[in-house]
């Protein structure tokens, strides 16, 4: 049996914080082999980067770590900052979370690689030069002897991965620590990465420890899989096992918390189209008894307005008077207590899209009907009053949440501008509001920096229905949160769908999301729709190669499955040229 | 790039024709007849008056005064003259070279120092040094100029007797006391500018990046920290060296140099308003300048910075 490249032996770290010491990592081991992709999973806060930068040397000067860390027999922990800095680069080497970050930007593409050469003696001058533009040509930048000298700024946010892989690869690592290498990539750059890292992995048999939240990833990439919680490890074995028998609680709620991404043939897919055809049908009669009772014989004109229709509209942002046109001839429909998912990579405008609706972007082409009105076209004070039907909920719950404002004014402040009610209604209504999002009316007096993330975003969610809106625009609504945060908030807000029956703009960048809540789904690419239909039409017989793209691309957590989507996708892309 | 620069040095024609104006204007508020001031105790024919009065414009309305300034300037190149008749440009080019050395050598002593004593800062966060820097730069910026001055005169001039205490007959070391007076409260604020950009450029996932590729932490902060955190301080460097020629009028008279300073003081209460326009003209003139080198050196320090 081969020795292990990089073994952790009872790690434990705490941090020297002004109330106490705290315990991040309560005694931590496991080894990751050469050639070997050991997957470290779980939630923030349970210690998995920690433990993994003490391999480095890299955390902060307030921690202390005690235990062993083996790299090839020797202890890093017991090494001087030189022995340390010989180390690192060139027998371990690190491939971060953020791309867009981790580079310098005001140092050339070049200068930065060739540095990292000559820090260990590789390669100088020239030399190194030519070095740096082939491992650049070995990750996949094209025309890499030209666009070595360009700038950070300049490549796309998958192109920087690799480049930070390269400058990984550069000195022969044993071991590479990718913390979170994939999660701000969108989904294909994502499926490229992965497969990048693993011809690595076979070429140079070097040991992976590969830190992640996203079970599909797991599945796609580990050989072996370590779940930790709370700085714990509570359950590690070979990858098959783990996502496919798991032991321990804590496993089985992750995996069951992961969004399903569900291949046609489901068997949870056939009862929820029934129940599509019967709210489809309910509407349909609904609608038709409506016009009965308008004295209005069926099948002629003006059927209740749609809660949000788009027509051919056209999007730009203007730049020193010059617009740029970032999204086209876009049309679609969404019907009162509909949800469609607005979904695409980054670049796509589907955010841009949310803004126009809420107002935030004038529309240059084209209507946008809000409940049958083109609300850009409205004198502004009946585009107020048509801006009480739309509630909304942002990304990110720590920065859409005024840090200043007591919860109850935040879930109020719509009632304010609208000037409804008086203090105590109001009051009564964010009680009301509380309550429909399970938490305790105790919080309307706390401050957002005293909720969790996941509480956060019930408030936003609470805020957006204030007004009891007829539309609500949720743009990437879980992306910032946890797993099992993400599924409890998705579950209440399908709740809450189902209960006051609001339509809902959907954006996000999560198939598998999408699929668990949208009733249909509009893809978009570079501004253009690419299809749209209802959410089984377009997530199980795709029409169109991008959107086949983006659905291979997404992982399952299921080794086998992943394997086989693997496969599938490889020949999709070889097909397409 | 070219077109850019053509643009922003469009942009100072309307700058300086309002800034002159507004100088003008102020300099012509000021109550009291400048010819009258001229001739002081002496008693002066009215004859004389009338004759001098006509010969600067001082009869004229006030934006007929300013439009024959102008109109000279831009026909002639001719600045107007003192009361004296010595030609504006002559004074200037008399004056500017003291007022010149004291800004260039104020420039590198709080450029040095500033940036040395915040690097050195954020280094030894916490520590004594640190700590001395904090407090320190707490009192250059809480004391007086004129206080400053003449601390370092006593110390520095009289009883160690290092460098001259007034005048400029001894070269650049005339300069040293004067620019450390100008110096002092930029850089106190400039070295508490650099170490907290430092601080937070240390903390960035690029300086990480560096250091996982195990680099030399001294490398590091010299090659990935420091550029990143230079911007805003050649931003402050930029906007005082502008400032600093208000701050000469202070220090020029302390240490008397016969400098720009001095002499904008003399004339704004001789009245002489063409000698004062003149040279606030040059000053303005002077700031917009800088402030477009500083913007053409943020494209230099940031590629992601991009003129069109």
């Amino acid at each position: 049996m081969p020795a292990p490249v990089l073994s952790y032996k009872d790690i434990r770290v705490s941090f020297a914080t002004e109330f106490g010491d705290v315990d991040a990592v309560k005694g931590v081991s496991f080894e990751v082999m050469p050639g070997e992709v050991v997957a470290v999973v779980g939630e923030s806060g349970s210690g998995k980067s920690v433990t993994s930068s003490t391999a480095m040397g890299l955390l902060p000067e307030s921690a202390s770590v005690q235990g062993e860390v083996l790299l090839e027999g020797r202890n890093v922990l017991k090494m001087s900052t030189a022995e340390l800095r010989r180390l690192r680069g060139s027998d371990i080497s690190m491939v971060f979370q953020e791309p867009m970050t981790a580079l310098n930007p005001v140092l050339r593409v070049s200068d930065q690689l060739v540095e990292a050469l000559q820090v260990h003696e590789v390669a100088f001058g020239g030399k190194a030069l030519e070095k740096s533009i082939e491992l650049l040509e070995r990750v996949g930048i094209p025309e890499a002897r030209t666009k070595i000298r360009q700038y950070p700024h300049q490549f796309s946010g998958g192109q920087r991965q690799r480049i930070v892989i390269a400058m990984a690869i550069a000195c022969g690592p044993k071991v590479i620590i990718a913390d979170e290498p994939t999660t701000a990539l969108d989904v294909t750059v994502q499926a490229e990465i992965l497969d990048l890292l693993r011809e690595l992995k076979q070429e140079l048999n070097t040991g992976i420890l590969l830190i992640t939240h996203n079970m599909g990833v797991v599945a796609d990439m580990a050989d072996r899989v370590v779940v930790m919680l709370n700085g714990e490890v509570v359950e590690t074995g070979p990858v098959a096992k783990i996502l496919g028998h798991p032991e321990h609680p804590y496993t089985r709620r992750l995996l069951a918390a992961m969004p399903l991404l569900r291949e046609a043939g489901d068997p949870s897919l056939e009862r929820e189209q029934e129940q599509e055809r019967v709210r489809v049908t309910e509407r349909a009669a609904r609608e038709t008894s409506h016009r009965a009772a308008a004295g209005m014989s069926s099948g002629a004109a003006s059927p209740a307005p749609a809660a949000l229709e788009a027509k051919d509209v056209a999007l730009e942002y203007k730049f020193r008077r010059k617009a740029t046109r970032v999204v086209h001839d876009l049309n679609f429909t969404v019907q009162p207590g509909e949800i469609m998912g607005l979904v695409g990579e980054s670049g796509s405008g589907k955010s841009t899209v949310a803004k126009a609706v809420l107002g935030l972007l004038d529309v240059a082409e084209g209507e946008l009907r809000v409940r049958g009105e083109n609300m850009p076209a409205l004198p502004s004070k009946q585009k107020k009053a048509l801006k009480r039907e739309i509630g909304v909920v942002f990304q990110d719950p720590a920065a859409s949440l005024d840090p200043r404002f007591p919860i109850g004014d935040i879930i109020t402040e719509p009632m304010v501008v609208h000037k409804e009610g008086d203090k105590d209604s109001r009051m009564a209504r964010a009680r009301e509001l509380l309550d429909a999002v399970r938490l305790p009316s105790s919080v309307l007096n706390r401050y957002p920096h005293e909720l969790s993330g996941g509480q956060r975003q019930r408030i936003s969610i609470a805020r957006a229905l204030t007004l009891n809106p007829t539309l609500l625009i949720a743009d990437e609504p879980t992306s910032a949160l946890d797993v099992s945060v993400q599924a409890a908030v998705l579950e209440l807000f399908s709740e809450l769908q189902q209960h006051y029956g609001f339509a809902c703009l959907f954006v996000s960048h999560d198939l598998a999301v999408v699929d668990s809540l949208a009733h249909k789904v509009l893809v978009m690419q570079n501004g253009r729709t690419v299809e749209q239909g209802t959410t089984d039409q377009v997530l199980r017989h795709a029409k169109e190669s991008y959107t086949q793209q983006l659905l291979a691309a997404a992982p399952v957590p299921n080794p086998e499955t992943q394997a086989r989507r693997r496969t599938e996708r490889q020949r999709l892309l070889a097909a397409l040229g | 790039m070219t077109r850019y620069i053509i643009r922003r040095l469009l942009q100072f024609i309307p700058v300086i024709l309002i800034s002159t104006l507004i100088v003008y204007a102020l300099v012509f508020a000021i109550p009291g007849d400048p010819i009258r001031a001229l001739a002081g105790d002496r008693p002066m024919s009215d004859a004389v008056r009338e004759t001098l009065r006509e010969q600067y414009n001082l009869d004229d309305p006030f934006l007929i005064q300013y439009f024959k300034y102008i109109w000279g300037i831009v026909t002639a190149l001719d600045f107007g003259s003192t009361f004296n008749g010595r030609p504006v440009t002559d004074i200037i080019q008399q004056r500017l070279p003291v007022t010149a050395t004291l800004a260039l050598v104020t420039l590198v002593i709080q450029t040095l120092m500033g940036i040395i004593a915040g690097i050195l800062a954020a280094l030894y966060r916490d520590r004594f040094f640190d700590r001395f820097v904090q407090v320190s730069t707490v009192a250059m910026v809480a004391l007086p100029t004129l206080v400053i001055g003449f601390l370092l005169q006593l110390i520095f001039g009289l009883n160690l007797g290092w460098f001259p205490i007034a005048g400029v007959n001894n070269g650049v070391s005339s300069y040293i006391l004067p620019a450390l007076t100008m110096a002092a409260v930029s850089t106190g604020i400039l070295a508490r500018l650099v170490r907290s950009e430092l601080l937070d450029s240390l903390k960035s996932d690029y300086v990480r990046t560096a250091t996982a590729k195990g680099m030399k932490r001294s490398r590091v902060i010299t090659r990935h920290g420091l550029r990143n955190s230079l911007i805003p301080a050649v931003t402050f460097i930029g906007a005082d060296l502008a400032s600093m020629l208000g701050g000469s009028i202070i220090v020029e008279t302390i240490f008397n140099l016969p400098g720009l300073g001095q002499q904008v003081f003399a004339s704004i209460q001789g009245q002489e308003g063409t000698v004062v326009v003149g040279i606030v003209t040059l000053f303005v003139l002077f700031f917009v300048v800088i402030n477009l080198i500083v913007d053409l050196l943020y494209g230099l320090l940031d590629p992601r910075i991009r003129y069109e």
